[in-house]
């Protein structure tokens, strides 16, 4: 009578999918946010950050890219903390369903949204005049990269889902960590403009490395290297690292705390 | 394709056969669960026949929702083992979770879907064909008088039209072993006498209920056998007639003209009471229960000697409520007593 993990899986995706087509503005985060974000560093502080090299716009996408989907991470933790509060996991797991169909189902669904997102800011960046001067692979490795990248934090939003105990908190805590984390990097400005200690905190910041590799491999123009620290000289082969270490972690401490959480 | 539809009508109800086979006793010895220093429940035993229906009572925290907890496989027994349906709870956790429907005291349905998409979606995790899980979700919002609703976002339902959606929803796998906590909180007197003609029905068909409930005539008029918890621990345990006659001694009700006499009144009735008697000074009635062998005719002249003006004296059985009252405040009371 049980089905597989996939289907369970399947049937718990589409069920945030519905919550989506219910309320829409559950979207807002990962297509007009965004949007909203390359338009306006675009337009209103382009003029004023000066990058060596081509302009402002091709350098802001790398940064916009990672950091949206740095900020993915709020959306998995929402959803599982409004379940953890409204009691709806006890209801399914008193079905014989598989018991980790539930945490893959919210992968799945939040996937697609950040899938959405990288579509959306490349066609924006496209449209506002960014490209990419790179062989066509070094591009796929970007996307790639993006994706996984993409997959670390949606593990690490459903860990922070499980492990705070409101909707609300995860707001908070969400926005407390990944504000600094984002935006003391490389992210909208050159390190190099930075106070020195900062340019520390920057330089070894994995956000820097990850958006130090996607410009590189998108042929877009790279901040001067102001601290030589291993990861940021080696960006490209740092951020795989970072990337797939953060995938186990996420992965690890996500199923771990669900367990914790679910057993009494 | 339409003789399929047909088929598939009558693969929704389990065959006469299958209905019969049914075992969906459940069993508890000694079980117990421990959240830190504080036990939750202890010592728990139960013998719940295949068909019957067990009421559990008790006040907020005596332990209810624990054990259900456990016996619905979402929470591990510190001591003890339980079955159900046959199955260890621990051990065979997934096919005890096969064979269960469960409304917890919690709605648990998703505000966010409707009615129909909720049951589908269940009926899927269950395991069943999109079809099937549509079908038995009609049939069941049809049975809860949801129909009209189906398609409204659940977020828009009343309480109590949540709850029915819930028991709906613990429904969809036609289970051998139902587990309701509570589940006529919040519905209004009809939709009660509703669901409990359901719940009855089900129990005709083999169906084991274990319900717990905070009112005493749910679980008089639904319960075969009735557990009684407080604090944790089990304080008593029989049919709702049986523990009516262990606890309750018959009952005398004096109505009396004036509040001034309710002491003389209670004074007199005292020497033939087991208890103390007790004062409704708004109906000015004393309600006392009286000491097997004592005859109408005794109460009359001990009344009549104290020269009270008695204008009504009923004999009545106790009711549940005060049975309740009796075995979980004599409990309290001890409990509170510093060691």
């Amino acid at each position: 009578m049980s089905n597989t993990l996939m289907t369970d899986a399947t049937i718990f995706a589409r069920r945030n999918l519905e919550h989506i087509r219910q309320v829409p503005e559950k979207l807002t985060n990962v297509t007009v946010q965004p949007l909203m974000f390359v338009l306006l560093f675009a337009y209103v502080f382009g003029g004023a950050i000066k990058v060596d090299g081509a302009g402002y716009k091709e350098y802001l996408i790398g940064g916009i890219l990672i950091q949206t989907l740095a900020f993915a991470m709020m959306g998995p933790a929402m959803s599982i903390a409004t379940d953890l509060q409204e009691g709806v996991i006890d209801r399914f797991r008193s079905l014989p369903s598989r018991r980790s169909a539930y945490l893959l189902g919210h992968y799945f669904a939040e996937m697609l949204g950040s899938i959405l997102t990288i579509v959306i800011l490349l066609g924006t960046g496209l449209i506002v005049g960014w490209r990419t001067h790179a062989p066509f692979l070094h591009v796929l490795e970007a996307v790639a990269l993006l994706l996984v990248f993409a997959t670390a934090i949606i593990w690490l939003g459903l860990w922070l889902g499980i492990l705070v105990r409101s909707p609300d908190a995860v707001m908070g805590i969400g926005f407390v960590i990944i504000f600094p984390v984002t935006f003391i990097s490389n992210a909208f400005v050159p390190i190099e403009s930075m106070p020195n200690v900062l340019q520390w905190v920057a330089s070894v910041n994995p956000v820097s490395v990850l958006i130090a590799a996607v410009r590189t491999l998108f042929g877009n123009p790279v901040s001067p290297v102001t601290k030589h620290v291993w990861p940021i000289d080696h960006p490209i082969t740092a951020a795989w690292l970072y990337s797939l270490a953060l995938v186990l972690l996420g992965w690890v401490i996500a199923q771990r705390r669900y367990r914790a959480r679910t057993t009494d | 394709m339409y003789d399929n539809s047909v088929r598939h009508t009558k693969t929704l109800e389990p065959p006469a056969s299958q209905r019969a086979s049914r075992t969906g006793g459940i069993t508890a010895t000694g079980l117990g669960k421990q959240f830190g220093d504080l036990w939750a429940l202890r010592n728990l035993d139960l013998h719940v026949a295949p068909g019957t229906v067990l009421g559990l009572l008790g006040h907020n925290g005596a332990g209810k929702t624990t054990a259900i907890r456990i016996l619905t496989t979402l929470s591990q027994p510190t001591e003890g083992s339980a079955t159900v349906a046959g199955l260890d709870v621990v051990h065979q956790s997934a096919a005890v979770r096969d064979r269960i429907g469960v409304a917890s005291q919690q709605s648990t349905v998703d505000g966010l879907m409707t009615a129909r998409l909720n049951l589908l979606t269940i009926g899927r995790l269950r395991g069943m064909s999109k079809a099937a899980a549509r079908q038995r979700g009609d049939e069941l919002l049809e049975q809860l008088d949801l129909t009209d609703f189906a398609t409204a976002l659940v977020k828009t339902y009343s309480g109590g039209m949540r709850r029915r959606l819930d028991v709906a929803a613990s429904l969809m796998g036609n289970p051998d072993v139902l587990f309701l906590d509570e589940p006529t909180t919040g519905l209004d007197p009809r939709s009660r006498g509703d669901l409990w003609q359901l719940l009855a029905d089900l129990v005709r068909e083999g169906t084991t209920i274990i319900l717990t409930t905070q009112y005493l005539e749910e679980a008089d008029r639904m319960a075969d056998d009735i557990v009684v918890l407080d604090h944790g621990e089990t304080v008593a345990h029989g049919t709702p007639d049986g523990l009516k006659a262990r606890i309750g001694d018959d009952r005398f009700d004096v109505k009396v003209a004036a509040a001034s006499e309710l002491v003389a009144a209670a004074s007199a009735l005292s020497a033939f009471a087991e208890n103390d008697p007790t004062f409704d000074a708004q109906q000015l009635v004393v309600t006392a229960p009286i000491k097997s062998g004592v005859r109408v005719i005794d109460i009359v002249r001990a009344l009549d000697e104290a020269g009270i003006d008695a204008i009504d004296i009923t004999r009545r059985e106790a009711t549940l409520d005060e049975v309740f009252l009796a075995l979980t405040t004599d409990r309290r009371s001890h409990q509170e007593i510093p060691a």
